[in-house]
């Protein structure tokens, strides 16, 4: 492999487990430990630990940071709670002028000016450089790369929040809240979020903390998952991943994500995001099962029109699923469609979204 | 199967494959996947079955094997006619994974030319072009 390529906190612990260390946007991460099918299953029925180190992060703060990220994000900034004890938590997206999708994005507030946006590791830089651009339109904001100084660990399934639990001085905050909790005597920042359609906690923490954390959380039962698990289990629940799902070349709309656009707050990318909710979009992302046999994968074609942009064996439902960008009087949940895969025409038919719920 | 091996009683095609000249008929093959192959792959979840009868010829793709993130081509490492597939692996495809030369072999062909086995690599062979 490269010796380019960025390694994280927890690369010796990778290293011990066993894993598959493949690259993933710059960075040498573990995409399976025992195997796929063991570590997704895992995470639905008890609990698995990613490490996620290669997201980044960006702090904003400053008077005139609501203000910067009300303008960056297509969410109401505003909406996101501070308690006493710790603040809330918001997905968006970040959209150019036109409403093609540069990056989505969770952010957490930290403190009454203070947040703290996760970016998805290969548009780090370009997001980075994008909020630094239009921070100058707001000199009271300062844009951080606070990337050096996390390490990411995410916890998932039902068994995940005990796990953490166990270790923590307080009570973990509740989903979609973040709030600093000492962790097996380290501070960390605990997030109500996931990536899995389970229950659990995303956790920051310094680099240094990293590996110690991660041999607590294994020590007491969550078992190592890498991004192929990562990338099915979020498949299941129909989480969108940028660079499949997500690109500048669609907006929002299109890709079903209307819910966290708020074109009155005059996000970048407002005015077109609004004429397409208006007008209603050509296209629109669907989620599909294969009807017998055959996987479709990203960038297989849909007859009648569309691609698909995310496509597995599902390990929850034992079928080939996925997701496609079809024309929109395709979009209905059972509409049959066409996949051409690699010359074979597989039938597909669209499904009401998660494709996976708890218990089916 | 967790360790790499290739047994010695084997012929091997440099695309990952092997084949098993038949004991009692040395007109008919057996062939599958090396360790290399599926460790590489990953856990095989889908494998599409071909057709008895179909023809196969050397150094093509006879059948698709897909692991959760990848697709490869199965390559025939002799010509012929497929007399036998494995049935079992519908219900099993870990087989492809946990024992690639016994109960995870692919398909049986009726062997097209004889002096095609020549062509092939033995195990030792096989195993230097992995780099070790």
């Amino acid at each position: 492999m490269p010796s380019t390529l960025r390694r994280t906190a927890l690369y010796d612990q990778h290293v011990a487990a066993g894993a598959k260390l493949v690259e993933f946007a710059g960075w040498e991460m573990p995409v399976q430990y025992e195997g796929v099918a063991a570590e997704h299953r895992a995470v639905r029925e008890a609990a698995g630990v990613f490490d996620v180190s290669h997201m980044g992060e960006i702090e904003v703060s400053g008077p005139q940071a609501l203000q910067l990220l009300q303008r960056l994000l297509s969410n109401d900034v505003a909406q996101i709670a501070l308690e006493l004890d710790g603040g809330g938590a918001q997905y968006s997206v970040l959209c150019r002028e036109d409403g093609g999708v540069l990056d989505d994005l969770f952010t957490y507030r930290l403190d009454t000016d203070r947040y703290l946006t996760v970016t998805n590791a290969a548009n780090h830089e370009r997001d980075l450089d994008w909020f630094q651009t239009h921070a100058r339109d707001f000199p009271e904001a300062q844009v951080v790369d606070r990337i050096d100084d996390y390490a990411m660990i995410a916890v998932q399934g039902p068994l995940a929040r005990g796990i953490v639990q166990a270790i923590s001085d307080a009570p973990l905050p509740a989903r979609m809240a973040a709030a600093t909790r000492r962790l097996a005597g380290e501070e960390v920042l605990v997030c109500g979020t996931g990536y899995t359609g389970e229950d659990g906690v995303e956790l920051l923490c310094s680099p240094a903390e990293a590996a110690g954390l991660w041999d607590e959380l294994v020590r007491r039962g969550a078992v190592p998952a890498g991004l192929a698990a990562r990338d099915t289990l979020r498949l299941e629940v129909c989480f969108h991943l940028y660079g499949n799902d997500l690109s500048t070349e669609r907006g929002p709309i299109e890709a079903g994500l209307g819910w966290c656009c708020r074109e009155d707050t005059h996000f970048i990318g407002a005015d077109a995001v609004r004429a397409v909710r208006e007008s209603g979009p050509r296209e629109k992302l669907v989620a599909f099962a294969i009807d017998g046999p055959g996987i479709a994968r990203q960038g297989n074609l849909v007859a009648g029109g569309g691609e698909v942009t995310s496509g597995t064996m599902s390990p929850s439902l034992g079928v080939g699923i996925g997701m496609a960008y079809v024309p929109a009087e395709h979009a209905a949940p059972g509409t049959a469609l066409e996949i051409d895969v690699r010359g074979k025409m597989r039938r597909a038919v669209v499904k009401q979204k998660p494709l996976y719920r708890k218990g089916s | 199967m967790a360790e790499a091996s290739y047994p010695e009683d084997l012929l091997y095609h440099p695309e990952h494959d092997w084949a098993r000249i038949d004991a009692a008929d040395p007109a008919v093959a057996t062939l599958g996947i090396t360790w290399y192959a599926q460790d590489s792959l990953g856990e095989v979840v889908f494998f599409d079955l071909p057709a008895v009868g179909a023809s196969v010829s050397k150094d093509a793709s006879y059948a698709e094997v897909e692991s959760v993130k990848a697709v490869s081509d199965v390559i025939a490492p002799l010509s012929g006619e497929i007399v036998e597939v494995n049935e079992a692996l519908a219900d099993d495809l870990q087989k492809i994974n946990e024992d690639p030369y016994g109960e995870g072999w692919l398909v049986k062909v009726r062997i097209a030319d004889p002096a095609e086995r020549e062509q092939l690599m033995d195990a030792r062979a096989y195993a230097a072009t992995l780099g070790g």
